[in-house]
């Protein structure tokens, strides 16, 4: 069994991604690394499923991971658009002055 | 070979991961965000996924980068100001996500304890062709309705861009 590696080994890697992702949402204030942030935890969600797609010798994992792909180029578009618009009228990227549904 | 291969990667994976997390100017993120997409794409191929690694590649790394790369050099994002933030928050942040971590760690831990052994070659059926032979025939209708998400979100993008030239 030398050279090959625990399939565990790939699900703690998706989990530290995931857990890097969480911490980079929360703890940044620009808006666009926390963007940053989400696509991270969707990279991380997506080797888990290619790992579970090779322990059940499915390809219906691949398919999964191919769909969230798919979700997240649409969410960047439209998330980005969101984000030069927000630019254009406030002129900040940084969410905590982004406060106009405060009160 | 394939575990030299793994570790390689995933500790570039791990480093860029933190890179991401710490940098204090978004080009340097969407950098290191590039570099955890591309060795995650080798570890896709270290488990058979052939179509999903070039998918990552090009669809990831190429084309929503370039989108963000973009973005940040339209708006000419700086570097974030420090923000004055909740106590609690700065008190508890750290802890709560070791805590996330270690939950996830330890459910994995305990229901793979010895799990499967993975070499490369052990799965071969991640080949454009099955993957393209899944996705129009048992996976027909999430596929159509993508491509209808898809015309959502570049009818939604044109908008909001449309807005801002008024």
């Amino acid at each position: 069994m030398m050279g090959q590696v625990p399939l565990s080994w790939f699900l703690m890697l998706s989990a530290v991604l995931f857990s890097l992702g969480v911490a980079g949402f929360i703890f940044r204030r620009n808006i666009i690394t926390m963007f940053m942030s989400i696509e991270l935890i969707l990279n991380a969600v997506n080797l888990t499923f290619i790992t579970f797609a090779y322990q059940r010798q499915q390809v219906a994992g691949h398919l999964l991971a191919f769909f969230v792909m798919v979700v997240a180029a649409a969410e960047a578009a439209v998330g980005l658009a969101i984000i030069l618009t927000i630019f254009k009228n406030r002129g900040t990227l940084n969410i905590d002055e982004l406060n106009s549904m405060k009160n | 070979m394939d575990l030299i291969l793994f570790l390689v990667f995933a500790a570039i994976a791990v480093v860029a991961a933190i890179n991401v997390v710490v940098q204090r100017h978004p080009i340097s993120s969407a950098v290191s965000l590039i570099a955890v997409m591309g060795s995650l794409a080798v570890l896709y191929l270290l488990l058979g996924a052939e179509f999903i690694a070039a998918a990552q590649v090009i669809v990831y790394a190429g084309a929503i980068m370039v989108l963000f790369v973009f973005v940040i050099m339209l708006l000419n994002a700086g570097t974030e100001t420090r923000a004055g933030r909740s106590f609690i928050a700065s008190l508890l942040g750290v802890p709560v996500l070791v805590a996330l971590l270690a939950l996830l760690a330890f459910f994995t831990a305990r229901i793979y304890p010895r799990g499967t052994m993975v070499h490369f070659g052990g799965f071969r059926g991640g080949t454009a062709e099955a993957v393209g032979r899944a996705l129009f025939t048992t996976y027909l209708l999430p596929f159509e309705i993508t491509s209808i998400l898809i015309l959502i979100a570049i009818v939604g993008a044109i908008v909001l861009a449309r807005k801002e030239l008024e």
